[in-house]
């Protein structure tokens, strides 16, 4: 079976698109990383692709607000496309620094709902090891994932907010992807990821790109393998050979 | 005239920032502060109409967090409103400029500032307290009481290209002045020696000319006092201690070392094709003014140094010692910030432009003394990694000058000479210039363009310490360089010819480039975003020139600047420390001994520090700062690895400036055994490491400190050899005093860090510190004597009157730690934890807490009770491993060794003749509050 084009995306700042590369291809995909300008002098580098990666990082530096810039300059490079690209049913991930920027953009949640990415509840960056649950949801990226998968946060403005309204029907649309186990910044029902309306964009604040051999957990010798990030870019590579 | 805006987004809800202020301000004494709220204020020079508002605020408020306002705010307490200073780097308002830029909105200029709204009743020299303590530090910016105007009008210095400074005809006295006025930091030998040469020249320099000189022979650049001819009280001759250092590293000839002492970084290479480079720096006199700025451009300097040495970096390290976080207001001298304003600015500085460029900062500790409260110690540490990596040859005749990076202003002016001189109660506000802002981002497109552009260039260095004097000077030395300084892109127009060529601002490289491979490089840049400029060419003739707009204003010799500097000639008063009195301790309660040596901030956890650094990104950290069941237990050294490769290095550090007030010599021997037991006790070969030296001292011109300095690079260089580890690159800081008001100098302690790179051959079969299984046994491999002076437990009960002996070096610490990294390399070595500060209980409960398991000791390895636990012998390692592994153990490791219990599975620490202590016990003490 051939290996889907995954595109990792980076604006001025990123600086996780090394590793979810290499995440990609221990999962079976063909990472192809661009920089935004390059993008958006030819969006046409899109339809070569099966599979988008915003990754993580400071895009800008986070300077106006994490996401924000990115955001921006991603509509205007990409327009429609972007929701040509989900609509035809291509897996997208957005993470961290990403999720932020889809957020911003308004990708997620999705179909006119507003959510936003605060400050930690104190204030803080904060850099650990956190545990996930994966919700029953219809995301395509945790589909079949049934354990919970352990790897790092590294954030300042993690805690996720919506309205009351908003919040309810993603928990009832199964757009609640990922939770915390111990909620490390204030987000609103412990929701470390949500995915839009059809399943197939995810985004998420914590890094499962940095779990994806068994010697990066701090813990190897005393937990199984079961807890790796990988899982969920092998998910979404299936997903983007089956579409 | 246009119009200026102003928009004041503020928080819904609760602000986090308004919770640490307040606490700040009431433990500043402030206790009628009910509530200090913050709001950030975007100023926007320019006619906006409402729909440009409207765009503006699409983007620049978030409405489910924040709200905006664009007419000012009422207030129910006092306003307070800040602005950075004009010159100062504001990154968040070229990225206002960049989005008004893209949606079209018409502005010219755009600033930020903070706007503090104060409820209580506070009288004018509270609000005037509480602003200088905490909300505005006037060496970066202004502030005002009600609403302050934005930084647009900023003047705009008259352009001049270069003034004659006449020198020739002056007196001794009227050089001295000069020195003064110019905060040049030259001895009066070096200006006789600048006086000299100039009137061999037969003419009066430029200020670029002696600003260059004073920056090139500062003690910064040329490590005056490293290089000086020493001799002691009595006569004898020393050899200079940089070249005891590396007569020391050619001794030992290992073959791993590729480079030592030259250039920006050591390189060493553990893996045939694959090299990496070593660099620790400090950044101390601008961490003591500005914290945040300091700290901040202390690692994108020491990143850049990796980034000169044409390898990419990969990870970074940081060592900070502060002043004691709870000392009271009243103590604290005149012009000093206080410690946990500095601690939180250092922090804040260090994590936020490692976390942005992308490197995990992995490896550090933190020390505090009331000794470094107007002198607090920034080291930080970066390693970069470059696979088969062309020799450079240097630059050649021909080669074009190239800038790339970020503008050119005024940040950081003298900085070189600034970091080279005593402070007092006035650095703050006239070293102002001297604080540099950093820009992380603008770095992390630098590394990019350069991360796989070798053969584009024939050599490369960065642009630190005395900016493009420095770069371009040393470049150029032997083969001479033709620069022209109108070219250099600034940040804002005004800037004086000196200004420019000696500007210390961030993230700009220097490379000597093929004329044929400039258009290359260029779209390499253009690619990226980033800044190239070419200066000028590589001449061939040996001499520097500098034009501005055509009009020379510097034209040296390279020899004589490089090599003109008279040798300082120093006297140093060696220390007689006491070698032979042994004296124990009395330890009334030794329960109370062990929470409190855990509670001391020194030993106390420091994850409210390790959580604020990314030390997960780019998927290499193996084994971390902290660990265990709760990921909380401290670690030794650490491990990264590749994912997709089975070997890996491993970074260790050894520092303890208390050992050094009573003996230098054993401190640092004991400082290079720490730093290299704890990458071995982690899991690296013993007989592949690499050292880093850094001296952060008090003024060397007084013998006795200089006599502290002298043994100490002897310690370094005995433990060098008796490890067979060379040092590779080193960095000295002196004169890290403070004059007071008092007229009292107060010098650091003296702190040398060490910084142990060792290869790891199986980072799989690395180590850490928690403790795993009941009914394991845990070892103590090393020799335990009466060693307590510059203890810890001297530190939580008090000095004693006779303080004893130092830790002494082990010779048998080599075959030691062979041994045990046999037996890690075989898989027996369940957990091991190094014993350093507060000895042996302290190993034991940081194991024991990591693992969320108890331990039953049951032999101790001396009679006297104090001994056992508390003493500091150097070289000691405990060792946990399963119940039937313990003969193998003894097979690998030579002795002493000393069967000390078993892990239990009550969570208690038990220690004959102390009554148990329950793990939460430990945990509270050990956990800060």
């Amino acid at each position: 079976m051939s290996r889907p084009t995954a595109l990792v995306v980076a604006a001025p700042g990123t600086n996780r698109d090394p590793d979810v590369a290499f995440a990609l291809e221990l999962a079976g995909a063909e990472p192809r990383r661009t920089l935004l300008a390059e993008l958006a002098a030819d969006p046409s580098l899109l339809d070569t692709a099966q599979l988008l990666v915003v990754a993580g990082g400071f895009s800008h530096a986070d300077a106006l607000g994490a996401g924000r810039l990115f955001a921006l300059e991603l509509q205007r490079a990409l327009g429609d496309r972007l929701a040509g690209f989900v609509a035809a049913g291509r897996p997208v991930i957005g993470i961290c620094n990403g999720f932020q920027t889809l957020v911003r953009a308004g990708i997620l949640p999705g179909a006119g709902r507003r959510a936003a990415l605060g400050h930690n509840a104190d204030g803080q960056f904060h850099c650990r090891w956190v545990e996930l649950e994966p919700v029953a949801s219809k995301c395509v990226w945790t589909k079949g994932i049934d354990t919970t998968i352990t790897c790092p946060i590294a954030h300042g403005e993690g805690r996720f907010v919506t309205d009351t309204e908003t919040l309810a029907e993603l928990e009832a649309n199964g757009q609640v992807a990922l939770r915390y186990r111990v909620n490390p910044n204030g987000s609103m029902n412990d929701i470390a990821g949500i995915c839009d309306p059809t399943g197939v964009v995810l985004g998420l604040m914590p890094h499962p790109e940095n779990h994806v051999v068994a010697r990066q957990h701090p813990n190897r010798s005393r937990s199984s393998a079961a807890g790796l990030g990988l899982r969920i870019f092998e998910a979404g590579v299936r997903h983007a050979g089956e579409c | 005239m246009t119009g200026v805006s102003r928009l004041t987004i503020v928080t819904r809800d609760h602000d986090p920032r308004s919770e640490a202020l307040t606490a700040d301000a009431r433990a500043l004494g402030l206790d009628a502060v009910e509530r200090i709220d913050v709001a950030d204020v975007v100023f926007l020079a320019g006619d906006l109409a409402e729909a440009d508002r409207r765009l503006l605020d699409g983007i620049l408020v978030e409405p489910l967090l924040q709200s905006g306002e664009w007419s000012t705010p009422t207030a129910n307490g006092t306003i307070v409103e800040t602005v950075l200073a004009p010159g100062v780097t504001d990154p968040v308002a070229n990225e206002v400029l960049r989005v008004a830029a893209i949606l079209g909105v018409p502005i010219t200029a755009a600033a930020t500032g903070r706007r503090y709204e104060i409820v209580g009743e506070l009288s004018g020299a509270e609000l005037d307290r509480l602003v200088a303590r905490l909300l505005a530090n006037p060496v970066i910016e202004r502030w005002a009481t009600g609403t302050i105007e934005p930084p647009f009008d900023a003047p705009e210095a008259p352009l001049v290209a270069a003034l004659t400074i006449p020198v020739r005809e002056l007196d001794q006295e009227g050089l001295a002045d000069l020195n003064r006025e110019r905060g040049m930091a030259l001895d009066p030998a070096e200006l006789l020696a600048v006086q000299e040469h100039f009137r061999d020249e037969g003419r009066d320099p430029t200020d670029v000319e002696l600003e260059t000189i004073a920056q090139t022979w500062s003690e910064h650049c040329s490590h005056k006092t490293f290089r000086a001819r020493l001799t002691t009280t009595d006569g004898t001759v020393l050899t200079p201690l940089l070249h005891r250092l590396r007569a020391t590293t050619e001794a030992i000839a290992a073959p791993f070392v590729v480079s030592s002492f030259v250039g920006n970084a050591g390189i060493i290479e553990f893996t045939p094709g694959t090299t990496l480079a070593l660099k620790a720096e400090t950044h101390n006199h601008p961490s003591a003014i500005e914290p945040f700025g300091g700290a901040n451009t202390g690692v994108g300097g020491v990143i850049r140094d990796i980034i000169g040495a044409a390898h990419h970096p990969i990870a970074c390290t940081d060592i900070l010692c502060f002043g004691p976080a709870d000392l009271p207001a009243e103590e604290l001298p005149d012009g000093v910030l206080h410690p946990r304003r500095i601690r939180s600015g250092v922090v804040a500085g260090v994590a936020d432009y490692g976390n942005k460029i992308g490197l995990p900062t992995v490896a550090g500790a933190v020390l505090y003394d009331p000794g470094y409260t107007a002198n607090p110690l920034v080291f930080c540490g970066c390693i970069g990694v470059a696979h088969d990596a062309p020799e450079l040859p240097g630059p050649q005749p021909g080669d074009r000058v190239i800038a790339i990076g970020g503008r050119t202003g005024r940040d950081g002016l003298r900085g070189a000479t600034f970091s080279s001189a005593t402070m007092d109660a006035t650095t703050g506000e006239v070293a102002g210039a001297s604080v540099q802002i950093g820009d992380p981002i603008v770095e992390k497109l630098v590394m990019d363009v350069l991360a796989d552009a070798h053969g584009l260039y024939t050599s490369i260095t960065d642009c630190g310490a005395g900016g493009f004097s420095s770069a371009v000077g040393e470049m150029a030395e032997g083969i001479g360089a033709r620069v022209e300084l109108a070219g250099a892109p600034l940040k804002y127009p005004g800037l004086s010819a000196w200004e420019i060529w000696l500007s210390e601002a961030q993230e700009r490289m220097v490379l000597s480039v093929r004329p044929e491979l400039v258009a290359e490089l260029q779209a390499r840049c253009d690619r990226r975003g980033v800044e190239l400029t070419d200066l000028g060419e590589f001449t061939g003739d040996g001499r520097l020139v500098v034009t501005f707009r055509g009009d020379t204003v510097l034209d040296l010799d390279t020899h004589f600047l490089h090599d003109g500097r008279p040798t300082r000639s120093m006297v140093a008063e060696l220390p007689t420390p006491n070698r032979d009195r042994a004296t124990s301790r009395e330890v009334a309660d030794p329960a109370a001994a062990l929470l409190a040596l855990l509670g001391h901030p020194n030993i106390a956890s420091k994850a409210a520090i390790i959580h604020r650094y990314d030390h997960e990104i780019r998927g290499t950290t193996v084994v971390r700062p902290l660990t265990g069941v709760e990921f909380d237990g401290p670690n030794d050294g650490v491990v990264l690895a590749e994912p997709d490769e089975a070997h890996g290095f491993a970074i260790g550090l050894g520092v303890n400036p208390w050992h050094g007030l009573h003996d230098p010599y054993r401190m640092a021997y004991t400082a290079v055994d720490e730093a290299i037991r704890n990458a071995v006790v982690a899991g690296a070969d013993p007989d592949r490491v690499a050292l880093l030296d850094n001296f952060s001292w008090g003024d060397p011109r007084r013998a006795s400190t200089l006599g502290e300095l002298v043994e100490a690079v002897e310690g370094c260089c005995d433990a060098a050899v008796a490890f067979a580890a060379p040092f590779v690159s080193g960095k000295d800081s002196l004169n890290n005093e403070y004059l007071g008001t008092d007229g009292e100098r107060h010098a650091v302690p003296p702190t040398l860090v060490i910084t142990a790179i060792a290869h790891v051959p199986d980072a799989g079969a690395a180590v850490t510190s928690d403790l795993r299984h009941a009914g394991d046994v845990l070892v103590l491999l090393g020799s335990t004597s009466a060693e307590f002076a510059g203890s810890h437990l001297d530190l939580v009960l008090g000095e004693a009157a006779d303080p004893g002996v130092v830790p002494a070096p082990d010779p048998h610490a080599p075959e030691r730690y062979r041994g045990l990294h046999r037996a890690i390399r075989s898989g027996i070595v369940r957990a091991a934890h190094d014993c350093s500060e507060g000895g042996l209980a302290v190993t034991l409960a940081e194991m024991a807490i990591g693992g969320r398991l108890g331990i039953e000791v049951t032999a101790l390895p001396s009679d006297d009770l104090a001994v056992a636990l508390f003493s500091e012998s150097s070289a000691r390692i405990v060792v946990e491993v399963a119940a039937g592994e313990l003969d193998a153990l003894r097979h690998h490791v030579p002795g002493p060794l000393v069967p000390l219990g078993t892990v239990v599975a009550e969570p208690e620490l038990r220690l004959p003749g102390v009554r148990p202590i329950a793990l939460d016990e430990l945990l509270t003490a050990w956990s800060p509050r």
